[in-house]
């Protein structure tokens, strides 16, 4: 049988406003613990929440962007349960009417689009962070103590639930990127995994292929890159694949993802279920966006990456504007072929070289990238690295780099290629009984005996005839 | 008496102007204060902590111990906070100190205002200024006994079911429930977020209506303030000329009221009467039937969420355990009492996976349908009058045991609370040699309105509200 993943994936966005969600702390990482706090993102008798009017906006924002209904009257609701990160006792977060609903995103992939539902978006507060130290299991459970730094506590966070609309860990990693960029873009989060200012847990369950049941599902939590995701993702499937084929029922748990040995661990079963005892926040009045407000957002959104990706992948190959567009690259790239250079060729110096080169694409003049671009084959390679890594700098002109021709005359080039031959025996011997990969090896050393001015194509015939001889 | 002057007697208004012609120095007036707690309390037990001295300007206030002081102590009446010192000011706390008042020290609760007697505050009842045998209502008891025995000339309460009028009412003193929104919650303890509201305690009305201008308006630290829609007017009003004055037939008909209190109760309308008022039936049907209950699942719904936070963890009483479970666990146990804890697990019961559409969703509907059956009296009357309370003080232990027995004192008060109204409690006379109480109730915003007609029947009446054993 064959069978079909379904995944559905619950992300929260830490947003990049200057004060936390609901006081005026500033948000921030590198003070010192505790430092950023105050009554009331501690939770001191009396302290009220005053909600922040920018998060406020920006959920509104990346709701537009992914297509959402605007609530016209979203409520927090309190959410209850003991845990130290947790200074009130309950996290304000929304409930049964969330700022955001009812959107969807579309992922171009190779073979088509795919629709991805999104089932809410909506703001909450973050909680603390908690050092458990001792212990072997590094939760709370097993450590000699546990340290809380409130600093993180408050922060404004967007929780973004997507409906079970994807198949494959692939899928899921391309939609994270593409979300991750509109939420870059959109200026409202930095969205690195890394630092934690973007989490995703994915919820996973199999089906038989072409059937439109659903499954017991599983949440894997604890995976930090899109990469760790997909494999996550592709570690669980294969589990309840072989749960369902060895004739058993998959049971409904959460488990860690190790990166290390990507092995997943469940976690332990809790002896009660989690009732969080959710109801309206009487702290706080109803969030009622007016409408004038959500329409002047709708006329400020960028054009979306899904929507430029469709339109770059009309000149060059779909994966390449995948990267482009989730690379931040495409509007280098867009005017850089305005500028007379080869799609494709751009593309490929855009993602590859100018990248590895570190350049600001930001700060790179189209018009002198596509003269290298042009170029890219005639002059020196080392002259093309030296250029890519500088083109992003003020004031950078091509032509010193495009004054320069490679050595292509094989009488000049031949004695070195002699002197290589002659140095490396071992390697000669090799090549001849048939490991013809040495190739390159050989090329190389030509090229850094020339110090790059050498022509790697001339270089190559020369070595393959001599070697042939 | 020997002191620069008579707190027994002494109004907010008059101790102003004492200070402002230059007769009596603010210290001056602070240290008589606390002459006069000196000489009193150790009896009332109206005060947790007295403050010896403030820079204030003006004259002294006494805070009930659930509004934030910076740097005294603020206790809510529980063992949980009994060490802790807030870093900040609530609101009101600010406004006070900005009007140039001094604090005179935090007076006594019920734990974390959930009570009607002072019973349940961890650091033993306060008693009644008229008879010491007997409580002096709550949970803001101390407040309303510090005031009718002089030991401050006015104070500033919380309520959320009725716990500054109804203690007003028993020790014979004014005071006021503004409508929910006006005054800013920011600072004081929660008890239930969607009814708790603070207000002044005073002499009289006029006294209140200052106090209330002080402290009212919208703050930008309480999301739920709104601005007054019009200025506090100090009133003047002799005359109740074409108030229609409405008396719900369904709170008249509670067989919990008593008939002294009935009795002052009748004898204050026949009086508005006579100052121009027309006084009528009103129907209220839902408020008091279903008042009650859907208070006592809404107030333990919030105060089970609100009482989170004192885990041990940050601040307050800290229990030992083993593991973090046992740790909260522990100081929960050893910090609460009987009273926060059972109305914890009423609230956590209706707050519950498949219970809370039948209790809290269920009472949330009803509190519309209060507020809708309030706002169709208003139509037709500008003010409702009942009886406060629907008893007069009763004795130390009387009600200690009986839970059912003490949430009935506040059956009057609740309906109008879970409206957000606002309620003033006048002295309407004597029963058995201790005080009755008026309630009047208003539109939301209404205050103006209940300060006038207050005022003139306060006038009208001429009570002594000196104890009679002070005098």
């Amino acid at each position: 049988m064959t069978w079909e993943p379904v995944i559905g994936l619950e992300i929260h966005v830490q947003l990049k406003t200057r004060t936390k969600m609901f006081c005026r702390c500033p948000v921030g990482f590198g003070a010192p613990e505790n430092a950023q706090t105050c009554p009331v993102c501690l939770g001191f008798p009396g302290a009220l929440p005053v909600p922040n009017r920018t998060a406020i906006e920006w959920v509104v924002k990346l709701g537009l962007a992914l297509g959402c209904e605007i609530a016209p009257r979203a409520v927090f609701a309190r959410k209850n349960y003991f845990y130290p990160d947790l200074p009130k006792g309950y996290q304000i977060s929304q409930y049964d009417l969330p700022s955001c609903t009812d959107g969807k995103m579309v992922v171009p992939l190779q073979d088509g689009e795919h629709v991805v539902g999104i089932v809410r978006a909506h703001l909450e507060e973050d909680a603390a962070k908690n050092v458990h130290v001792g212990g072997r299991t590094g939760r709370i459970g097993g450590a000699d103590y546990t340290l809380v730094d409130y600093n993180r506590g408050g922060t404004p966070l967007v929780e973004i639930v997507t409906a079970p609309d994807i198949h494959s860990a692939e899928a899921a990693k391309r939609f994270l990127q593409l979300l991750r960029q509109t939420i870059v873009e959109l200026g409202i989060s930095d969205a690195e995994m890394e630092k934690g200012t973007l989490r995703v847990d994915a919820n996973v369950s199999v089906r038989p292929a072409g059937s439109d049941e659903l499954r017991t599902r599983c949440e894997i939590k604890n995976m930090n890159s899109f990469t760790h995701i997909a494999r996550g993702i592709d570690a669980e499937v294969e589990r309840q694949v072989a749960v369902w084929e060895s004739g058993a029922e998959v049971e409904q748990h959460t488990y860690d993802f190790d990166i290390g040995s990507g092995a997943l661990t469940a976690r332990r079963t809790k002896e009660e279920a989690d009732d969080y005892r959710y109801f309206p926040e009487p702290d706080l009045v109803p969030v009622e966006p007016p409408s004038e407000l959500v329409e002047r957002l709708r006329g400020e959104l960028p054009e979306l990456p899904a929507t430029r990706i469709a339109r770059v992948a009309t000149a060059i190959e779909h994966e390449r504007a995948l990267v482009l567009v989730t690379g931040g690259l495409d509007a280098l790239w867009e005017a850089t072929v305005a500028a007379g250079a080869e799609p494709v060729a751009a593309s490929n110096v855009i993602a590859n070289q100018l990248v590895a080169g570190g350049a600001d694409p930001a700060a790179v003049d189209p018009g002198e990238l596509a003269r290298l671009v042009e170029a890219r084959e005639r002059i020196p390679r080392a002259a093309l690295t030296e250029a890519l890594a500088k083109v992003g700098e003020p004031g950078f002109s091509a032509d010193p780099y495009l004054a320069q021709e490679t050595v292509s005359d094989a009488g000049s080039l031949e004695p070195v290629v002699d002197a290589i031959l002659a140095a490396n025996p071992a390697q000669v011997e090799q090549f001849r009984s048939g490991k013809e990969g040495l190739l390159g090896f050989f090329v190389g050393q030509v090229m850094k005996e020339t110090k790059g001015q050498a022509d790697p194509r001339t270089v190559s015939e020369l070595v393959r005839a001599k070697l042939s001889a | 008496m020997t002191a620069v002057v008579d707190t027994l007697r002494l109004t907010a208004e008059d101790a102003i102007a004492l200070v402002e012609r230059g007769e009596v120095s603010p210290a001056e007036l602070h240290a008589a204060y606390l002459g006069a707690i000196g000489e009193h309390d150790g009896e009332l037990h109206a005060f947790l902590r007295t403050v010896e001295h403030d820079d204030g300007t003006s004259i002294p206030i006494a805070l009930k111990d659930v509004i934030s002081t910076r740097g005294i102590a603020t206790t809510a009446g529980s063992r949980m906070l009994e060490h802790y010192v807030p870093v900040f000011d609530a609101t009101v706390t600010r406004r006070c100190r900005d009007a140039g008042l001094s604090i005179l020290g935090k007076t006594n609760t019920d734990e974390f205002a959930m009570g009607s007697s002072t019973e349940n505050s961890a650091f033993g009842p306060s008693r009644n200024p008229w008879d010491p045998e007997r409580v002096p209502g709550g949970s803001g008891g101390g407040t309303a006994a510090a005031v009718s025995a002089g030991l401050a000339p006015w104070g500033l309460g919380s309520d959320t079911g009725g716990s500054i009028k109804q203690p007003s009412a028993l020790c014979g003193n004014v005071g006021l429930r503004p409508t929910y929104g006006t005054v800013s919650r920011y600072g004081i303890v929660a008890f239930a977020s969607s009814l708790d509201q603070v207000g002044p305690v005073a002499k009289n009305v006029r006294d209140v209506a200052l106090l209330y201008r002080i402290v009212s308006g919208r703050d930008p630290a309480d999301s739920t303030t709104v601005e007054l829609p019009e200025t506090v007017v100090l009133p003047v009003a002799e005359r109740l000329d074409g108030l229609r004055i409405g008396v719900p037939r369904q709170a008249m008909a509670l067989e919990a009221i008593e008939p002294g209190v009935r009795a002052s109760f009748d004898a204050a309308l026949a009086l508005a009467e006579e100052l121009g008022a027309e006084v009528d039936e009103c129907e209220l049907p839902l408020s008091f039937d279903y008042g009650m209950p859907c208070y006592y699942l809404i107030a333990p719904a919030e105060a089970s969420s609100n009482l989170a936070r004192y885990d041990g963890v940050r601040y307050g009483l800290r229990g030992e355990g083993e593991t973090y479970r046992a740790m909260v666990e522990r100081t929960r146990d050893d910090g609460f009492g009987d009273e926060p804890k059972r109305r914890i697990m009423l609230g956590t019961y209706a707050l519950s996976a498949g219970y809370y559409d039948a209790y809290y969703g269920q009472a949330q509907r009803v509190r519309t349908l209060l507020v809708r059956e309030h706002a169709a009296a208003f139509e037709r009357f500008d003010m409702l009058a009942t009886p406060t309370s629907p008893t007069v003080a009763f004795p130390v232990g009387d009600k200690a045991a009986d839970p059912l027995a003490m949430y009935a004192c506040d059956l009057l008060t609740i309906p109008s609370c879970l409206a957000g109204l606002p309620g003033l409690n006048v002295p309407c006379g004597l029963s058995e040699g201790l005080p009755v109480g008026l309630q009047l109730i208003g539109p939301q915003f209404g205050e103006n309105a209940l300060f006038r007609a207050g005022h003139a029947l306060e006038q009208a009446l001429a009570l002594d509200l000196v104890p009679e054993r002070l005098r």
